[in-house]
């Protein structure tokens, strides 16, 4: 039986392409087959972050629009071979999804794989609530940011009255993926708390992502962080969170600051 | 909070439908002050006057009126309104008859039982309104009665919307946006620093607002 999870959040910018691209990679490398779905038509960077943007040939709008079968148009990853793209257009734009072809794109992905996992768009328009409408997990991509906090809260709203499992009258599952999160300024009380956050959304925590050098790196590099650099703070994280969407109960971490290993080191300086 | 009513030309037609409005919902404009905006008129409109005597005629309380043309006659008497705010009024949606009333409805009071979120408005005209949970920065509730929430208030909250002035607002967490009653309201940075994260009731005496600790 299939999940189809959506990552989300409203605000633009916060990590929701390279949060997919890792937990889909996360996913696929414990040997579930997981495919990712690029919905962001016209401004398309998941084919970029996986590193395949060079193999793109039909995209999830031919798809929709019965120009390509699907088979055609997924892309299998070279590094893992339980992971696929399905990628989307860029010369088109998100009023090429219709909600019929959606509905059918995903029903065929149900059916061939384990995980479909959407990479939504920014926004609330027609490209955002049509990668969460048949969802049944959503992971709620959030900064410690203000602004992020309360687009977050607008799209979890949206995903309990616009979704299909909504309509029906079920309970979309939720989760919140802490993203960007910087210890440092943490410590210093410039960002928003991760206590303060899961209160204003009470939603539960799938995971908190450190703000790195190693996620910005990997995505440039086409490797999303859980294959490139496995070992890395953020990777580890992304591992923790996949575990938790597959039903384990793991506790969350708090990325420590890094520099507070040194710090301690050279923190008590004797007084000559 | 008052209600905007733009007439456009032809004004006949216009009042026609306003009147089919009436007729749907008859207690839309009971005890609500309206305020009339005649942007959308040619400036040659001569009977602005006799507009006004014809919505007077019909029981609609038309407290002032905005983007009326200097040469206009006989609008003294609605001269234009002098709101304490630089806000501007915001027209309110007219409800619909064949939406289907929330699951949890019963009588004169609604329960909601989860958050309201950022974007979500929660209007109830019957009566008094209760959340269990918080009411998030950008969401609002709207209520003929009084409001409870039993969770932060970060959004907006409007009580005695049919021309209630004992609607209280009672929250466990104030940190709203905007507390309304009866048409008199403040916003955020109107209240005082001291009520911020604390249990507050907010209650009219007279024409002025009134916030205090519940505890």
């Amino acid at each position: 039986m299939a999940t189809v999870v959506v990552v989300t959040s409203g605000k633009g910018g916060v990590g929701k392409t390279t949060s997919t691209a890792a937990l889909g990679a996360a996913l696929a490398q414990s040997g579930q087959n997981v495919v990712v779905v690029d919905f962001d038509v016209g401004l398309r960077n998941l084919d970029l972050v996986m590193g395949a943007e060079r193999r793109v040939v039909f995209d999830l709008i031919n798809v929709v629009q019965g120009d390509a079968k699907l088979p055609q148009a997924l892309i299998r990853d070279k590094r893992i071979d339980t992971l696929s793209l399905l990628p989307a257009s860029q010369t088109r734009d998100k009023d090429a999804l219709t909600a019929e072809g959606v509905t059918r794109v995903i029903g065929e992905l149900r059916e061939k794989f384990d995980w479909v996992i959407c990479d939504s768009p920014a926004g609330i328009e027609r490209g955002a609530t049509l990668a969460m409408r048949h969802a049944d997990t959503a992971v709620v991509v959030t900064n410690p940011e203000v602004s992020s906090v309360r687009d977050s809260d607008r799209i979890i709203g949206m995903l309990d009255s616009k979704t299909v499992k909504a309509e029906k009258g079920e309970r979309i599952e939720k989760h919140l993926l802490l993203t960007r999160y910087d210890s440092a300024r943490a410590a210093r009380g410039e960002m928003l708390k991760t206590e303060d956050v899961l209160e204003i959304l009470s939603i539960p925590l799938l995971g908190i992502i450190p703000e790195s050098e190693q996620v910005l790196r990997a995505s440039n590099l086409g490797t999303p962080v859980t294959i490139g650099n496995p070992n890395s703070a953020a990777a580890k994280a992304y591992f923790d969170a996949a575990r938790r969407l597959r039903g384990e109960t793991l506790v969350v971490k708090v990325p420590a600051d890094p520099r507070s290993f040194m710090g301690r080191l050279f923190g008590r300086r004797a007084v000559a | 909070m008052a209600l905007v009513l733009a007439p456009e030309p032809p004004v006949e037609d216009w009042l026609d439908a306003l009147d089919a409005q009436v007729k749907r919902s008859p207690s839309f404009f009971d005890g609500r002050p309206v305020v009339l905006d005649l942007g959308a008129l040619p400036i040659e409109e001569p009977d602005v006057a006799g507009l006004l005597q014809r919505l007077n005629g019909r029981g609609i309380r038309i407290i002032g009126t905005e983007g009326a043309h200097p040469s206009w006659q006989g609008l003294e008497a609605w001269a234009p309104l002098h709101a304490n705010s630089t806000r501007p009024a915001r027209p309110i949606d007219v409800p619909d008859e064949s939406r289907a009333p929330p699951a949890s409805m019963e009588g004169t009071s609604l329960l909601i039982d989860q958050p309201v979120r950022s974007g979500q408005s929660i209007v109830f005209e019957k009566g008094d309104v209760s959340v269990v949970g918080s009411v998030a920065s950008g969401a609002e509730v709207i209520a003929g009665g009084s409001i409870h929430i039993y969770g932060a208030l970060r959004g907006r909250a409007i009580a005695g919307l049919t021309g209630n002035n004992r609607a209280r607002i009672f929250c466990r967490r104030m940190e709203a946006e905007l507390l309304a009653i009866d048409g008199v309201y403040q916003t955020a940075d109107d209240m005082s620093p001291t009520l911020r994260g604390k249990p507050v009731q907010a209650w009219l005496a007279g024409e002025a607002m009134m916030l205090a600790l519940l505890d």
